[in-house]
């Protein structure tokens, strides 16, 4: 098993390799001198000492690739460089905008299973039924909205309408009623492209001789359905909350855009509209890292969790 | 005293292609302690009488007739009914262990659990009896093999977990659906050992396609041709005085009988050819066969023979 | 029952088997009529701004049937036209990430050792990042409007298509028809064309219809955040995006270009699930 993960991650070092050099280069396919760009007074007016001195302090002088070594050297310390717009270190602000984006994923997350474990399995179990095309139907639709209008939607409902919820923000730090709203947007996506996932892997696991196997011992129904094919059903249900979670994070982009969320999602569209690229590159060297790291994670808790797996090189 | 009498059964189920006839008439007995063997080619519909036995079919199955297990018919009491007999009763040791063991729970917990269920034993002495169970059908070191997964064991070993899961509750009928299938010659001979060894005491439908492996276990021996029984009688009788043109073609295609195979195809269980259903096979075929559904004779004492021929 | 004996037709007998696909079918190409038409469809001309008639609610006034904008623009004039380039949109960017995926995938799969490395690599970093995050920087850094939308999805898109290509290639490589062209002497230009891109279409397919719903969300997405083309371009995400201002005095504006995304998502989505039912080697119907 640990041979298993050494390996996976040895095997990830060219690509994230890849990564961080497409990440660099933000900087350099960014519109502007980014000196010039920093050393712009407030009047317009551009010192052309300054911008010399701080190509110099920032090591903008050197060659491209000694560039990259130290601006590579500097991230594996955890050093990010500093925004453009706060001059404060862009890691700071990644930690801060994560440390939201990561509540709300939590919270969305806890909302899409709930939502989608308990319909994928009883849409599975009545098979054709028409609650189980109803929750297709659903899932479909789910699938194909857009979740900023979804957001909108529940904005207009919950928060102009009835006037339960607030429409946007994060309150005292992101407070239970200002995180329902966007939790319930990316929740409901997700749960939609969850209770299908469930679903067909609920049906599958029914469809086994060993299931067949449980009945002929006179295992009550709903032990045949909550031991025997729900341990094998959720082997693959691990993947799906990997899934899951790449789409939170995709989703939060959008609905935190839309929601006044200071996420991380919302850091890297307003340094975008700011110009702010320092931000923008750390932003991205952040997700990927974490993406990665998930993924990773997820697919040694897959193998982990099914044991024909589990003990194949043991 | 017959344990389990079989009256009249129909199993039929739909499918997208048409109503598949399983089970087109069948009546049989089992009596107490003994061993029925089942015989007859792929989708005759033999497993699905096995499983009509306790009831375990698709939901939307129409099943007629009676099914007389103890005076009690089952296909009129409850599920809840069924379940308690299911396992402690009637035990299934379905084919092919490979699929059939659930391969995220560990052995000894899949023996342990139909204990635990029928029994109202502890999660402890549940064990202790499936360890001892292990032991029953010569799984070495079984209490630490209790604690595997199914993957961990080859073959012939697995078929043994399926043997142990079904005696586990000590049932009084265990149907055996192919038990042999796909296992070594060696080791087949084993597991047929063994079976004969721990289902002495008890009554046991043996569902198989290999003649040598029913004249080994068995007392009397069914035939089983497009959902009907086509002759039964004594082992020995099978064996030495076949009387139906298909037993006969089934005893010719065995490898010590020259190996000749039977022409033609089973018919779909769909779309079952009129009059004698083996008619279009038949090297005897008379026009009678073609015209009228021959029925169930007794030609010697407890020989049956369904054919206008014999 | 009577068998089709070419498999296309056969494959249009399957799906129209399957209602969600049939459905989603016909309202693709209603759609795609809908964008073709769209200037004689139109009541008005989409980007005339009226500021006489701005805000008018929709059902009210039989010169604007869905009602106007904040400039006083048909709604439906704007809806209609919008689908013109939600649809164009999706088929520039399944249609070049296809081309680009698929040549990239055969030639790694059929190549193998290095070449097969640094493509699965590139595959390997583009994968890294949350596809929206990926998207929303490079359209970003290449400045608002369309082409930078387009371009953005392509480098999100074109993965996709590599693995499917490169997977398939692998398996095929081994069968007898591609082993037997190579010992007839067929070049490796020949085998890939001849033998390994009909064998893969199948699946291309399949991706490429759920492609488009995918892209046409993104794109949408990235409209709505401002990335996206500028006005007065009716596009249906910068449409909600506009109306969002408006939302709480007129919710229309806001509804209506979303249900507009949703159908046309929908309507790809069912098609693609059918034809994946149908065209997946692993639930082929035995019949």
């Amino acid at each position: 098993m640990l041979g298993y993960i050494l390996k996976r991650i040895f095997q990830l070092i060219p690509a994230l390799l890849l990564v961080s050099v497409a990440s660099f280069s933000i900087i350099y396919f960014a519109p502007g001198d980014p000196a010039e760009t920093l050393m712009t007074g407030p009047d317009g007016n551009v010192n052309p000492k300054s911008v010399e001195e701080f190509r110099t302090k920032m090591g903008l002088d050197k060659p491209l690739h000694i560039q990259y070594l130290i601006w590579l050297n500097n991230v594996v310390h955890g050093n990010f460089g500093y925004s453009y717009r706060t001059e404060k270190p862009v890691f700071d602000h990644i930690k801060t905008s994560f440390g939201a984006t990561f509540k709300l994923a939590v919270v969305s997350l806890i909302i899409s299973l709930i939502i989608s474990i308990p319909l994928g399995i009883i849409s599975a179990i009545k098979h054709n039924s028409g609650l189980d095309i109803s929750c297709m139907v659903g899932a479909s639709l789910g699938v194909s909205m857009p979740n900023f209008w979804l957001g909108l939607l529940l904005m207009l409902l919950f928060g102009i309408y009835l006037d339960w919820l607030p429409v946007a923000g994060y309150g005292t730090g992101g407070d239970l009623e200002h995180i329902i709203l966007p939790a319930l947007t990316l929740g409901t996506g997700s749960a939609a492209v969850t209770a299908r996932l469930m679903r067909s892997s609920m049906l599958e696991v029914l469809g086994q001789d060993y299931i067949l196997t449980a009945r002929a011992k006179g295992v009550p129904e709903w032990m045949v359905i909550g031991k025997h094919a729900l341990k094998n059903a959720l082997i693959p249900f691990v993947t799906m909350v990997g899934l899951n979670f790449g789409y939170l994070l995709n989703g939060s982009v959008v609905v935190e855009t839309i929601f006044g969320w200071p996420g991380i999602g919302r850091l890297i569209v307003d340094s975008i509209n700011m110009r702010d690229y320092m931000m923008v590159q750390g932003c991205m060297v952040f997700v990927a890292l974490l993406f990665v790291t998930v993924n990773l994670v997820v697919d040694i808790s897959y193998r982990y969790l099914d044991p024909r797996i589990r003990y194949e090189k043991a | 005293m017959n344990l389990l009498e079989i009256i009249d059964l129909k199993t039929h189920f739909p499918t997208s292609n048409g109503l598949v006839k399983a089970v087109d008439t069948i009546d049989m007995s089992i009596s107490e302690q003994e061993t029925f063997g089942l015989i007859g080619e792929t989708g005759c519909g033999k497993s699905v009488l096995g499983h009509s036995i306790i009831r375990l079919l698709q939901s939307d199955t129409v099943m007629k007739g009676k099914i007389i297990y103890k005076g009690k018919n089952l296909l009129e009491i409850s599920e809840a009914e069924m379940r308690n007999i299911r396992g402690e009763e009637i035990a299934m040791i379905l084919q092919n262990p490979t699929t059939s063991l659930n391969p995220v729970i560990t052995v000894g917990e899949q023996i342990a659990e139909a204990i635990r269920l029928h029994q109202r034993l502890n999660k402890k002495d549940a064990k202790q009896k499936a360890i001892e169970m292990l032991e029953a059908v010569r799984i070495p070191s079984p209490s630490q093999r209790a604690n595997e997964y199914p993957h961990e064991f080859s073959g012939g070993m697995k078929q043994r977990v399926m043997i142990a899961m079904g005696l586990a509750c000590d049932p009084a009928l265990v149907i055996a659906d192919e038990p042999t299938k796909g296992l070594d010659v060696t080791i087949k001979i084993q597991i047929v050992e063994l079976m004969k060894e721990v289902t002495a005491q008890k009554a046991m439908l043996l569902i198989t396609h290999d003649l040598g492996v029913a004249s080994e276990m068995c007392d009397r021996i069914a035939l089983m041709y497009a959902g009907e029984l086509v002759e039964y009688a004594s082992v020995i009788e099978i064996f030495e005085n076949p009387l139906h043109p298909y037993t006969i073609g089934f005893l010719d295609s065995l490898p010590g009988r020259g190996l000749v195979p039977i022409p033609g195809m089973s018919p779909s269980l769909i779309d079952l050819p009129d009059g004698c259903r083996f008619h279009p096979r038949c090297s005897h075929v008379m026009e009678i066969c073609r015209q009228k559904h021959p029925g169930m004779t007794e030609m010697k004492d407890g020989h049956f023979v369904r054919c206008f021929h014999a | 029952m009577k068998k089709h004996n070419n498999p296309f037709m056969d494959n249009i007998r399957r799906l129209s088997d399957s209602r969600p696909a049939t459905v989603g079918a016909i309202i693709i190409m209603l759609l795609c009529f809908i964008a073709v038409f769209a200037p004689q469809l139109s009541p008005n001309n989409p980007t005339t701004a009226c500021l006489e008639d701005r805000l008018i609610s929709p059902l009210t006034v039989p010169e604007y049937p869905l009602g106007t904008d904040h400039l006083g623009r048909c709604v439906l004039s704007r809806l209609l036209y919008g689908a013109r380039i939600s649809l164009i949109v999706g088929i520039i960017v399944v249609g070049i990430s296809a081309m680009i995926g698929i040549a990239l995938g055969v030639i790694s799969g059929y190549y193998g050792g290095g070449i097969d490395a640094v493509i699965m690599r590139f595959v390997d970093a583009t994968l890294s990042f949350p596809s929206i995050f990926l998207a929303v920087t490079i359209a970003g850094l290449l400045g608002r409007g369309l082409p930078s939308v387009i371009i953005a999805l392509i480098v999100v898109d074109w993965t996709a298509y590599a693995r499917i290509s490169r997977g398939s290639v692998l398996s095929l490589k081994e069968t007898e028809f591609v082993e037997s062209a190579r010992s007839l002497g067929a070049s490796d230009c020949y085998i890939m064309t001849r033998h390994i891109l009909p064998n893969i279409i199948g699946p291309v397919i399949v991706i490429g219809t759920l492609g488009m719903a995918y892209v046409i969300l993104s794109a949408a997405a990235l409209s709505f955040l401002g990335f996206g083309p500028q006005p007065p371009t009716p596009e249906w995400g910068a449409m909600l995006n506009a109306g969002r201002m408006y939302m709480r005095t007129e919710p229309y504006l806001t509804i209506i270009p979303g249900i507009a995304i949703m159908v046309m998502v929908l309507a790809f989505n069912l098609l693609g699930d059918g034809l994946r039912d149908i065209l997946d080697p692993k639930k082929t119907v035995i019949e």
